[in-house]
């Protein structure tokens, strides 16, 4: 895949693979061997028609492709910028390994995509009205791909997203370099000229009320993602220089605070620490670089534990992120600004309860990394508001919400799924759930006339 | 009405206006205490106001704003019927007054009209309310009408004495107090340094003491964490475990240095928006 050279887009927020020309999606389409039992698509969460679609960008028939992706992946262009394909569709590839490789299926779905959405394509049908009234809360991946699916089974889909722009993690949490948000919004109003009604600044919980909501609806999807950042719980994590993830990359991502004529202020340290090393600490350390900083990515365990996918680990080690492995903080450092990070090295024992070695703290081995910026990107659990505000609703002790694999509650006409059932997790899984709740939706409602 | 229309604006003092907002799903379930998050344009910053009153019936919700920064400049540039960009709410916990009998509402500056709801809510339960109003000088001192119509006894003092009164809302409680008077809950509201020293005041003379946050916040709805405080050791988001916290537990100093964390950037988009 071609990207912008590494030197070069530490200056800017631009996209930073840059797309297949079709020559180069040619040659790869090439490469696939359609093989008969497709096992390919078993990796897929929402079931594209992997080998179909691949085939048609073979034979030139663009708008074919899209049409097979699109009746199942409500997003593609985003999809095939941030899945993990890797540990998805493109593990199973037979070509992986002796045969040159897996087929670049992710990259093949953004070509097409987005030739769907330069050449303006839109080719999914919508059935005729169906009577059936549902209510979506959050505007998320999970959301967006349910109340497509609703919209296009006939029934009046209205969205209720709580921030002031749709598309939960899409517009806040993954930057603009990985995915640009014109793309973003282009999707979501491919998904609104479904027929879905998309309404803003409305904080399920606070403004409206499940209760209100399921009496107005046959059905009500809850899609409100894991947005509740985990700090550190050590001292000195209150400095005005202490971020979480989910708020640096909110400024700098929903409210733009990178533009130099934005509004919305963030601190641009000199030399930022970020704790963690998912793919949120890698956007978060990428979009710190890109304010010129020096940025160290302290992680308790070491390489071969980091959860993030390699690509994106590749890609900060290529923009100069220094990675500090195996070492933990300890205390943030400071009077009235950060001015420091007290940490400790660590060595591995045995796995722990998820199967990743246990980090231990070797005795002795403190030691000071100088910072004025502080990131904490150890993951998020769900947003207790709605939890709150309907304690009948059966959650775990974590917050998530309890739900079977269609998103079914305890309560009735009231389904979940994505980050809020399962904790924070990716895109994908998150449309996978949402699309097997509308699927729920759809039958519960058909049995119930 | 356009949804976020600005439908009256008033102004009570040099740099301070209030505005009355139609809102209707922000006014269907608000209850004092609450607060709304805004934007003046699609390019603006989110900023929290706690709501000084509403109206179920027209829809609309009445917020105060001191011009300070950026956002509060930009909105006193903007007229009755001009739409805000985005107005949600009502975020926040309200108000629970409901164990107390003989309340001291205590408003400092602008923190006085964010106290109206609760003299409203009180006096209309039947409760003993008193409210201290302070403010620099008497052109700053908001809502006493509002004020007389809903409480018991209204005190104004102010820092320069020209209302007749020279002092600070901790020299009128103190006054209060050693005069006989007898509260079981101050409520305090204002900036931080004053519910500091409210708190300092009232822990002496033993007198239970609530607080309401007006903490930086960029959603206003948990994601973030920049609301966030020590109340009793504990991290709390102002969002969503406040904006009320027992003032006695809450590490003001601690409240007081975040509060300063963009200081220099605010002075610098102030110069620009005034064409300095």
């Amino acid at each position: 895949m071609p990207a912008q050279a590494a030197d070069k887009r530490i200056h800017n927020f631009d996209e930073v693979a840059l797309g297949y020309t079709p020559e180069l999606a040619a040659a790869e389409a090439e490469r696939c061997l359609h093989c008969k039992n497709a096992p390919c698509m078993k990796g897929c969460p929402v079931g594209v028609h992997i080998p179909d679609f691949i085939e048609r960008i073979k034979r030139g028939d663009m708008e074919g492709a899209i049409s097979v992706i699109k009746s199942d992946n409500n997003l593609p262009a985003i999809c095939g910028r941030v899945c993990p394909q890797e540990n998805q569709c493109e593990k199973y590839c037979v070509r992986i390994g002796k045969l040159g490789g897996a087929v670049a299926i992710g990259n093949l779905e953004r070509f097409a995509a987005d030739w769907a959405m330069n050449n303006s394509v839109e080719n999914r049908t919508v059935s005729e009205k169906n009577g059936m009234k549902v209510a979506v809360i959050g505007s998320g991946p999970a959301s967006l791909s349910c109340a497509g699916d609703l919209a296009r089974a006939g029934a009046d889909v209205t969205v209720y997203e709580a921030l002031h722009k749709a598309g939960g993690v899409l517009v806040y949490g993954i930057p603009q370099f990985r995915l640009p948000k014109e793309l973003v919004q282009k999707e979501i109003d491919s998904v609104v000229s479904l027929g879905v009604k998309i309404v803003t600044d409305v904080v399920v919980g606070k403004t409206l009320f499940i209760d209100e909501l399921l009496e107005e609806n046959d059905a009500v999807f809850i899609g409100s993602g894991a947005g509740l950042p985990s700090f550190l719980k050590i001292k000195g994590e209150n400095l005005g220089g202490v971020y979480s993830a989910n708020e640096y990359l909110t400024r700098l991502n929903l409210m733009k605070a990178y533009k130099s004529d934005s509004v919305t202020p963030v601190l641009r340290g000199k030399k930022v620490v970020v704790v963690g090393a998912g793919n949120v600490a890698m956007d978060s350390a990428r979009t710190a670089r890109r304010l010129g900083a020096e940025v160290h990515l302290v992680y308790r365990r070491s390489r071969e534990e980091m959860p993030a996918r390699a690509e994106e680990i590749e890609h900060a080690e290529e923009e100069g992120i220094i990675f500090d492995l195996l070492v933990n903080p300890i205390e943030i450092l400071g009077d009235n600004s950060v001015s420091g990070m007290r940490c400790v090295k660590m060595e591995l024992g045995e796995p722990d309860a998820s199967g990743r070695r246990r980090p231990h703290e070797i005795e002795g081995s403190e030691f000071d990394i100088e910072c004025d910026e502080v990131i904490v990107a150890l993951g998020t659990t769900p947003n207790p508001i709605i939890k709150n505000s309907m304690p009948e609703l059966a959650t775990t002790p974590k917050g998530t919400i309890i739900a079977d694999e269609y998103g079914r509650t305890n309560i009735k006409g009231l389904y979940a799924g994505g980050d809020a059932m399962t904790g924070a997790a990716t895109v994908i899984l998150a449309m996978g759930a949402g699309k097997r709740s509308a699927q729920a939706i759809i039958e519960d409602y058909k049995k119930s006339r | 009405m356009k949804n976020f229309e600005i439908v009256a604006k008033r102004q009570l003092a040099e740099n301070v206006h209030e505005y009355e907002i139609y809102a209707p799903l922000v006014v269907k379930h608000c209850l004092a205490g609450q607060f709304i998050i805004l934007r003046t344009d699609d390019e603006g910053e989110r900023v929290p106001f706690t709501i000084c009153d509403y109206s179920r019936e027209n829809g609309t919700v009445r917020i105060l704003v001191q011009e300070i920064g950026y956002t509060t400049v930009k909105l006193s540039q903007m007229n009755v019927g001009d739409a805000l960009a985005d107005f949600v709410g009502p975020l926040g916990n309200p108000t629970d007054l409901k164990e107390f009998k003989r309340v001291c509402l205590v408003g400092g500056g602008i923190g006085s009209a964010v106290i109206y709801p609760q003299a409203k809510q009180l006096h209309s339960e039947g409760k003993s309310v008193d409210v201290i109003v302070g403010a620099r000088n008497k052109s700053l001192l908001m809502y006493t009408d509002e004020f007389e119509r809903t409480c018991d006894n209204l005190y104004l003092i102010t820092d320069d004495g020209s209302n007749g009164n020279k002092g600070f809302v901790t020299d009128m409680l103190k006054r209060l107090s050693e005069g006989g008077k007898s509260y079981d809950c101050v409520f305090a509201v204002g900036p931080l340094p004053m519910m500091r020293a409210v708190c300092n005041l009232t822990k002496e003379l033993g007198i239970k003491t609530v607080v309401s946050m007006n903490s930086l916040m960029v959603d206003g709805t948990g994601m973030c964490g920049c609301c966030r405080l020590t109340v009793d050791g504990e991290i709390k988001y102002a969002c969503i475990d406040g904006p009320e916290f027992d003032g006695h537990s809450v590490d003001f100093d601690e409240a007081i240095l975040r509060s300063r964390t963009y200081r220099e950037q605010e002075q610098a988009h102030l110069c620009n928006l005034r064409g300095r």
